[in-house]
């Protein structure tokens, strides 16, 4: 395996002094699909957030151990989460777009990192609306609020929100869970497509969906990393009997 | 009939009774008020400022009491407003702390301070420093009163505003104050608009407040050390004279008084549909 883009070392959580995880160590690869699986409650949105730090903004979570970006520990005192969070983009489980119109939601991250109105602003909204695949269905009501979008299509507005501020990074969270099937298949097909350029780290909880997503698959059960491997190799040979019992459907 | 439906049908008896006493009662005081008023209300009493004779029944208008209240309940409403959205702000970044909820309750106290209190606390205020009543110390009188149901209007909205799309900000890499700034407050603005307009009409309608830090004067104030006249009070002391020509003049200004709210709630319904424009449901 090459130099992995995110490295997880011992990392514990806790919340409210209860653990949730327990002493994770994984490497994430760069540009290929990461699908973190395992039952509801098992941590997998926690290791999750804990990636670009957005786990700061829940109260009372502890967490101890080191997380790895491009060789560099997040928590480390001198990093700038600002500039973490933009290089690792997330995608929510429920869309969030925010009360403004399809056009600001892309240009507002850009505007936050300095970036003026003007044609190269409307060039990136637009490849990102492309790359989102939503352009075609926005293209002429970029001034219509965000709200009057489908939840299918404020999700890949949300896409191309994150996309926006070219992050390395993007992290899903059961992005397609509150999506009709139609709209959830537009994302993982321009995921298949995105991980070219981005290393692209999914949390579900549906095998089959991780089965259609993976690359990499690391598997977690009761917050502890039970196995994690190339797709292929923990699908069709787990090692672990409770990879083999979750995956054969028995636990979960 | 059985017990339960005899219950179901004395609580909806009540249900209606209470609701058409709130009706009635908003129907009653404007229309006692309109007709007491109305007789008396002409162009040169909303454009003129009292002559010698006004309050003895002879000509002039109250144009020195409605620009007096604009200036006070207008100058409160900014001065609070400018004090108010940070500590509502503070107040749901730091919900959880200490010293967030002590404030939520010292606003809760404040809130059911009377106004004349407020009055008289100003009032004690000015005799220590010497100073004269003005419209200065009318406006911020005015505004502390206003202050604690701003501030608490504002704090319910804007606690509405969704973790979810908090973080979806936070997750591009907005700092916080760039996320209040250009979505909790975006998402909110209908709600904080209604909360300005709440204290707006507090603040014109409120007497006590003024009594003593704003004086009273028949001239419109042309500096912020001149004293002013408002509504409330032209009101009160035109009631207060023996002749019933001025005392319907009382009503009349009470509807001018009326009239500024009410156009002024049309005005901002108006306004906030625009503003909900983008807002997230």
């Amino acid at each position: 395996m090459d130099k992995p883009h995110i490295s997880v070392q011992n990392l514990n959580a806790f919340y409210e002094g209860r653990q949730v995880l327990k002493d994770i160590t994984v490497d994430i690869p760069k540009n290929q699909i990461t699908v973190i699986i395992g039952p509801s409650g098992c941590g997998k949105t926690t290791l999750l957030k804990t990636m670009n730090r957005l786990i700061d903004l829940v109260d009372g979570v502890k967490v101890t151990g080191k997380v790895y970006v491009d060789g560099i520990n997040i928590f480390d005192d001198k990093v700038d989460v600002t500039n973490l969070r933009k290089r690792l983009g997330l995608i929510a489980q429920m869309p969030s777009p925010l009360p403004m119109s399809i056009y600001d939601n892309v240009a507002y991250g850009l505007r936050i990192h300095g970036a003026k109105n003007g044609k190269e602003l409307d060039q990136t909204v637009e490849s990102c609306l492309q790359a989102s695949s939503l352009w075609n269905e926005v293209k002429d009501r970029l001034k219509e609020p965000a709200s009057k979008l489908s939840v299918g299509q404020q999700q890949r507005l949300c896409l191309a929100r994150a996309l926006a501020v070219k992050p390395e990074v993007l992290l899903c969270d059961e992005p397609t869970s509150a999506l009709d099937p139609i709209s959830a298949q537009h994302i993982e097909k321009q995921l298949h497509v995105l991980k070219t350029d981005y290393t692209v780290v999914f949390v579900t909880h549906i095998l089959r969906q991780a089965k259609r997503l993976a690359d990499y698959v690391i598997f977690l059960y009761l917050g502890e990393l039970v196995e994690h491997g190339p797709a292929e190799t923990l699908f069709n040979n787990p090692r672990n009997p409770r990879t083999k019992a979750y995956i054969k459907g028995v636990i979960g | 009939m059985d017990k339960r439906k005899l219950e179901e049908s004395f609580f909806k008896v009540l249900m209606v009774a209470s609701t058409l006493i709130v009706v009635g009662s908003l129907l009653a005081v404007i229309g006692v008020v309109v007709l007491k008023g109305l007789p008396a209300l002409n162009l040169s009493m909303i454009t003129q400022t009292p002559t010698g004779g006004y309050y003895l029944g002879k000509e002039g208008g109250i144009l020195n009491a409605i620009v007096g209240s604009l200036y006070v309940a207008g100058g409160a409403t900014a001065l609070a407003f400018v004090i108010s959205l940070p500590i509502a702000l503070y107040l749901q970044e730091y919900s959880g702390s200490r010293l967030a909820s002590f404030t939520r309750l010292s606003l809760d106290v404040l809130w059911g301070v009377p106004s004349i209190v407020y009055g008289a606390f100003g009032f004690a205020f000015m005799l220590y420093l010497g100073l004269n009543t003005s419209l200065l110390w009318g406006i911020i009188v005015v505004a502390l009163l206003v202050l604690p149901i701003m501030t608490r209007s504002m704090d319910e909205v804007v606690k509405m505003v969704s973790f979810g799309m908090k973080e979806a900000s936070y997750a591009l890499g907005a700092t916080k104050l760039e996320t209040l700034l250009n979505v909790v407050s975006r998402q909110a603005l209908p709600g904080i608009l209604t909360a300005v307009l709440l204290a707006f009409g507090r603040g014109i309608g409120d007497a006590a407040s003024v009594l003593f830090v704003s004086g009273y004067t028949d001239y419109v104030p042309t500096s912020l050390f001149d004293p002013v006249a408002t509504l409330p009070l032209a009101v009160f002391f035109q009631l207060g004279t023996p002749f019933p020509e001025v005392q319907q003049r009382a009503y009349a200004s009470a509807v001018v008084l009326l009239g500024i709210v009410l156009l002024l709630s049309i005005v901002s319904r108006l306004a906030t549909k625009k503003f909900t424009k983008y807002v997230i449901k």
